[in-house]
């Protein structure tokens, strides 16, 4: 009877521990969601920031970050997509795929700030982007490329081998198995893994601090050899830089929900489509 | 045919030549770093990065001795992984074992969620709230310290542990939990004395992911620890982070000075730090699931 009471306390400890934190969560999403939307307005959201910060709005900060998130795209989906293409498709067992598997590995732990150094070192000053949409872009790619092989390469792995196999059989080749009969099913998967690593690099600070940011330009960039105002970067110098930084707390509120709405957003996005495919395909 | 074989040929090249970029951004992270650190070796000499003052601007003389910068970095690190490891394996083990299939459909997801917050939104929350919070309990003068730097990290530690865990503590095999419970366990003698430290490669493997992203966090830390640069073991002091030193003295650093080079210097300490965790944790999964 003893016994009893005391798994049950066990229990208990072990429950209340867990929703602590899913307590917290709600309580930092709350917080940021409720004080934020007092700071939303239309102003806010379609204004260049005055005053350093102070008045106006975030417009351009917005449009910053949406570029950096596409060139973002549009350098590491590819990439990534036909590396796990390589490893799932094609490689042997052997020591170049562990070569290349280690360095997967090494690259998912490299912390953000030495990205935003090797950025800098590489794109920046030696092959002389200077600080641009252009090397933000190719260092968040980096960052987020091991989480585009990893995530395209557990698509391609529910395709079922008898597909591969029946197309092989009737004398297709290699690229028209992959082509016909797994890319059309492993397709969606990858790019709801690819989406998720996305929401990651819009949230970024540390690499777009050394590649790409500046806290205000007065007009938006023309080229992708532009620099950029981004939310992250916008919320952390509002929130630390600013010499009246209790002041502008709603316009450091306002920043932080629409920068988690969107990195949510994105993610939202990606896993509405997982659910959409999910249904489709049983095998 | 000669057309089509050819034409495999290509995309296979390709399809390898993309995969190879992996590795040769790794090499590239290693060469760039380098390049910009080393001439740091020559003058003012390595030995300088060993001292214990980090006082890269000074009319008098100016020292880069990154150890106030690694025992911050380190003190930060071992609070928050203090933390998160027990609460995050307590999580993990009861979303696996514990909790009913809806509870844990609705938990590891919305946990994972917290993974998904930016971190200069955590830095955020943590300068607001937490920050006054630390300062009123420990009736400080200032609530930027250690102490709060490591409370957030061990937040955003905690989803990759859970996650991680749970996975570990889930592939234990059915048949060790039911012949303990056949030689009469109670179900949490089971999840305590069999499941657990079944999984435990696993959960050690997780610690040290959670660890390494810990040490290599830059946003959060930089706008909650204070940033003074200062060897103490006390978590009520301000400390700098090898990161937040990066982070907030690059921008206006001069162009290839020694400062900047000794901030790249820290760098490379950063990576080798996080590279020799990741490496730890792999063997040990790798280990794990192959047994």
């Amino acid at each position: 009877m003893k016994k009893k009471s005391y798994e049950k306390i066990v229990y208990a400890a072990m429950r209340f521990t867990t929703y602590l934190i899913i307590l917290i969560i709600a309580y930092i999403i709350i917080e940021i969601v409720w004080n934020g939307a007092a700071a939303l307005s239309v102003e806010f959201l379609t204004d260049s920031p005055k005053q350093s910060g102070a008045a106006g709005g975030i417009f351009p900060a917005i449009i910053g970050t949406l570029y950096l998130v596409t060139g973002t795209i549009c350098i590491a989906l590819p990439l990534g997509m036909a590396s796990a293409l390589y490893l799932s498709e094609y490689a042997a067992v052997g020591r170049l795929t562990n070569t290349i598997r280690l360095a997967i590995i090494t690259l998912a732990g490299v912390p953000s700030i030495v990205f935003g150094l090797f950025g800098l070192g590489l794109f920046v000053i030696f092959l002389n982007f200077g600080t641009s949409i252009l090397a933000g872009s190719l260092t968040l790619a980096c960052l987020i490329l091991p989480t585009i092989i990893v995530s395209s390469e557990e698509a391609l792995r529910t395709v079922p081998q008898s597909l591969r196999e029946g197309s092989l059989a009737l004398g297709a080749t290699k690229w028209q198995t992959i082509y016909k009969n797994v890319l059309p099913y492993s397709v969606p998967g990858m790019i709801t893994g690819s989406i998720l690593g996305v929401g990651r690099a819009a949230g970024e600070t540390a690499p777009i601090l050394l590649t790409a940011a500046a806290f205000f330009l007065p007009k938006l960039p023309n080229s992708i050899f532009d620099p950029v105002m981004a939310l992250p970067y916008h919320l952390y110098v509002l929130a630390t830089q600013h010499p009246d930084a209790a002041k502008v707390r709603p316009m450091q509120y306002g920043t932080a929900l629409v920068l988690l709405l969107m990195v949510l957003g994105i993610n939202l996005v990606a896993i509405l489509i997982r659910r959409h495919f999910r249904k489709r395909y049983r095998w | 045919m000669k057309i089509i074989v050819t034409k495999e040929k290509a995309i296979k090249l390709i399809m390898l030549i993309a995969a190879s970029t992996s590795v040769f951004i790794v090499l590239l992270i290693f060469l760039f770093l380098g390049k910009e650190a080393a001439p740091f070796i020559i003058k003012p000499g390595l030995s300088e990065l060993l001292g214990a003052r980090w006082v890269p601007v000074s009319f008098q003389k100016e020292s880069f001795g990154i150890l106030p910068l690694l025992t911050g970095s380190l003190l930060v690190t071992a609070i928050a992984t203090l933390i998160a490891v027990p609460v995050g394996v307590c999580g993990a083990v009861y979303i696996s074992e514990v909790a009913g299939s809806g509870e844990r459909n609705f938990l590891k997801p919305f946990i994972e969620l917290l993974a998904g917050i930016p971190s200069v939104v955590i830095g955020f929350f943590g300068l607001t709230v937490l920050a006054p919070v630390v300062k009123a309990v420990f009736g400080l003068q200032t609530g930027l310290n250690a102490l709060t730097g490591a409370l957030l990290l061990a937040l955003m530690a905690i989803p990759t542990i859970v996650s991680i865990s749970e996975d570990a503590v889930r592939s234990v095999p059915k048949s060790y939990k039911e012949a303990s419970l056949a030689l009469g366990a109670s179900r949490l003698e089971t999840i305590l004395r069999v499941t657990t430290p079944a999984a435990l490669p696993g959960v050690l493997a997780a610690s040290m992911l959670g660890m390494g992203r810990v040490i290599g966090e830059t946003m959060a830390v930089m706008m909650v620890t204070g940033n003074a640069a200062q060897i103490t073991a006390s978590p009520l002091d301000s400390v700098r982070t090898m990161t937040a030193t990066i982070a907030a003295e690059m921008g206006e650093v001069a162009f290839r000075s020694d400062h900047y080079r000794a901030l790249f210097s820290v760098g490379i300490v950063l990576l080798l730090l996080t590279f020799t965790f990741n490496i730890i944790a792999q063997k040990v999964l790798k280990k794990h699931n192959g047994a």
